[in-house]
């Protein structure tokens, strides 16, 4: 099983990327789908804007799927991530496990958005709803406490 | 066989976020003195190069570093590198 992964600047439709990953096999028990949207933060943000580094993305996102594919046995794993201008209520990332039963969706599932948070190259910056332009997002501690959880769940 | 026929003309730089801000290029190419053998050797090098160059390594434990596109960490050697990107630690999902 290869792992799906694709980095674009246009929005994504879950249904249709579970039914990509779905059709022709029944032997699917369980899929787990983890979408991250672009939060206002009580009406302060107009928007976020993901920068990232073409290539190494692709390729990081690509190692942590495939780390997640050796660990799990799963029948289908799908990331995507967007970048560019995200809007309040806007999709941001996917994410996609499918297997015959739920605890390994779930926990794949998990793991790539731990890894993803922490090893893919990406930043977001905040555009502010006064108009003007906010900060870069900092990066939070728990999410290497989260991402580091795997290293002890063995 | 000529060494230096095989060796690349210059060292690719990319810089992301608020460190391509800081130093306030996207890319360069550059040509670091010899006995530049490590990420931390060529971070104590860039700061020499100006103000902009000293504000994004003012904290080096935060940037980090990736080598032909892979994570690298201070200590690792440059040795053979295309292209090195310096960025402040991710911020996506």
């Amino acid at each position: 099983m290869t792992p799906l992964v694709r980095i674009q600047r246009e929005d994504f439709d879950i249904g249709s990327e579970i039914a990509a990953l779905t059709r022709g096999n029944p032997n699917i028990g369980a899929v787990v789908s983890f979408a991250g949207l672009c939060r206002d933060e009580s009406g302060r943000l107009a928007a976020l804007e993901l920068e990232h580094y073409p290539g190494m993305a692709e390729t990081e996102i690509a190692r942590v799927a495939a780390e997640a594919a050796a660990r799990w046995p799963l029948s289908g794993l799908v990331a995507i991530h967007r970048f560019g201008l995200i809007k309040p209520g806007e999709q941001i990332v996917l994410v996609i496990a499918t297997s015959s039963h739920r605890r390994e969706a779930f926990e794949a599932a998990d793991f790539l958005m731990d890894y993803l948070k922490t090893r893919a190259p990406f930043w977001k910056r905040e555009h502010l709803a006064d108009g003007t332009l906010g900060g870069w997002v900092e990066a939070k501690t728990d999410d290497d406490d989260s991402a580091r959880r795997w290293e002890t769940n063995r | 066989m000529n060494k230096a026929a095989t060796e690349p003309a210059g060292l690719r730089l990319v810089y992301f976020a608020w460190v391509r801000e800081r130093i306030g290029l996207t890319d360069e190419t550059v040509t670091p003195p010899a006995g530049t053998t490590t990420i931390a050797e060529l971070v104590r090098w860039l700061k020499t190069r100006g103000e902009g160059y000293e504000l994004a390594f003012e904290n080096e434990a935060i940037v980090r570093a990736a080598i032909d596109q892979t994570h690298a960490k201070p200590a690792t050697s440059i040795a053979g590198a295309r292209e090195i990107a310096f960025f402040p630690p991710m911020t996506g999902g």
